[in-house]
């Protein structure tokens, strides 16, 4: 398995969240996710100013094998979607932990803390794998 | 752990993500099937095929007994290297298996689909008590399929001068012998492109040589997308025992001529025909982002509703295609149910894309 980011939170259903300086989170999926779902050709994204709570349904990803629900990490509004993933999905398969889907305003920062770290993420892959 | 094919050992090294396909361990794709997709159409790639069942039929009622077995006819193959795609039905006109049989020197080559190999084996040892003829199955062979429209010119720059000279003059759906390989200018992915039929031992060698050469190797994932736009049925998806082949595209595979040719199957169809088929195979074009898959419900305004039998993301065309039976009546709109919404498609003729080519 390749490197995870140290500064990400993760998912049990394998969404990366990451808090940024102006206190937005950015939101992706996973190596493993991207692995397991093989060539992504589209992607849904949420609409900007929509309201999320943890683990609500926020987007979709649709690779060759099959669709599979995005969820919001954490509750927050929508502040900008990446468009660019929308022309060139195949970047979520090339670079998972460089594409991002939408980015949130926490409702909760402290939601944050409630995802796994890099470490425990990858137990739960491991564990997965079993 | 399921069955091996002799190239497993390599499909592995070069990074494969393996699948269970008919209860053997078969390479999905090495990195990236989209890429492998396109890797085929514009240059060329190799496929390891060996899971597939090659059984030979010899002796002098070989072209009799297949004459019977088969909804094609093997009359038509007039020369030696000749080759022809066919359906194999049951006594109630469904289909058992779709297959290539080549006229060989001395008989004839079948290649029938690896999931259903015990069935085929034990259907053509039960109708072959009334024949003089040997049926082997050659399970000391493999297949590699190299497929594209590089295909030829790169395989023949690595293989003997015989063998290069055969394959430059090979013309399409042509097989023929060279020593101890069998070459056919047959494919499954609507390029040009050959497959070569050797003996176990030596497929590993080549795989590395024809890998070593450039040639990328392709899994199944890019196969099927493959098939697909060239509007070529997969058994089990597309038909089955329960379908005919009037209900799925095969109409053209059957040799009804000349009317004193009985083959298994023939009383059902001509019933078939007489009453009318009710459903045609077509094919549809999602225009709109999405991807149409298997067994999705499609409804046809004023006529009634079919099913996806397969369904893809086309890479070529960039969209997303299927194969669908429908309707007899059904027109050139649609609509199909993706996750509880229904969207628009095109109906259009099961025949997408052809030597690179869009056909829709």
């Amino acid at each position: 398995m390749s490197t995870i980011p140290a500064d990400l939170r993760f998912a049990a259903s394998h969404e990366w969240a990451r808090l940024e300086a102006d206190g937005s989170v950015t939101v992706g999926i996973s190596e493993h996710a991207q692995q397991a779902l093989g060539d992504v050709v589209f992607v849904e994204l949420p609409e900007v100013g929509k309201v999320f709570s943890a683990g609500q349904e926020a987007g979709v990803v649709e690779s060759v094998k099959a669709a599979s629900d995005i969820y919001a990490p954490i509750s927050g509004k929508v502040l900008a979607v990446n468009e660019a993933l929308i022309d060139a999905p195949e970047n979520v398969n090339s670079d998972p932990y460089g594409s991002w889907f939408f980015k949130l305003q926490p409702s909760a920062v402290a939601e944050l803390q409630q995802l796994l770290d890099a470490d425990a993420y990858k137990a739960v892959c491991v564990a997965a794998e079993d | 752990m399921g069955l091996r094919t002799p190239l497993y050992s390599q499909h592995c090294a070069l990074g494969a993500k393996l699948v269970d396909f008919g209860g053997w361990d078969m390479p999905l794709h090495y990195g990236s099937q989209v890429e492998e997709h396109h890797q085929v159409r514009r240059d060329c790639g190799v496929f390891d095929v060996s899971h597939m069942t090659v059984v030979d039929v010899a002796g002098p009622q070989a072209k009799a007994y297949l004459q019977l077995l088969l909804a094609n006819d093997v009359e038509h193959l007039k020369t030696l290297g000749k080759a022809l795609y066919s359906a194999m039905l049951n006594e109630q006109g469904g289909v058992l298996d779709d297959l290539i049989v080549y006229r060989m020197e001395d008989g004839y080559r079948l290649v029938v689909n690896a999931a259903t190999r015990e069935k085929d084996l034990a259907w053509l040892a039960v109708r072959r008590a009334d024949f003089d003829i040997e049926v082997h199955e050659r399970s000391d062979l493999a297949v590699l399929a190299i497929q594209g429209p590089q295909a030829r010119l790169k395989t023949a720059a690595l293989v003997s001068n015989a063998r290069a000279k055969l394959i430059e003059q090979l013309q399409p759906f042509e097989g023929f012998a060279e020593d101890d390989w069998f070459i056919a200018r047959t494919g499954y992915t609507g390029e040009d492109g050959l497959e070569i039929i050797l003996p176990k031992d030596q497929a590993a060698g080549f795989f590395t040589e024809l890998v070593g050469a450039g040639i990328a190797p392709i899994g199944l994932g890019a196969r099927d997308t493959l098939r697909l736009e060239a509007g070529m049925n997969l058994y089990g998806q597309d038909m089955d025992e329960n379908v005919s082949p009037l209900a799925a595209n095969m109409a053209w595979t059957i040799a009804w001529e000349p009317h004193s040719r009985d083959f298994v199957g023939r009383h059902a169809l001509e019933s078939q025909q007489a009453a009318g088929t009710p459903l045609k195979l077509v094919g549809l074009v999602l225009e709109e982002r999405g991807v149409l898959r298997g067994h999705q419900v499609v409804r046809i305004e004023g006529i009634g509703e079919g099913e996806i039998t397969s369904g893809s993301f086309s890479p070529t065309l960039g969209k997303s295609i299927a194969l669908a039976r429908v309707p007899v009546a059904t027109g050139s709109r649609a609509q199909v149910e993706i996750r509880s919404k229904w969207y628009p498609v095109r109906v259009v003729q099961p025949n997408f894309v052809r030597h690179g080519k869009a056909l829709i």
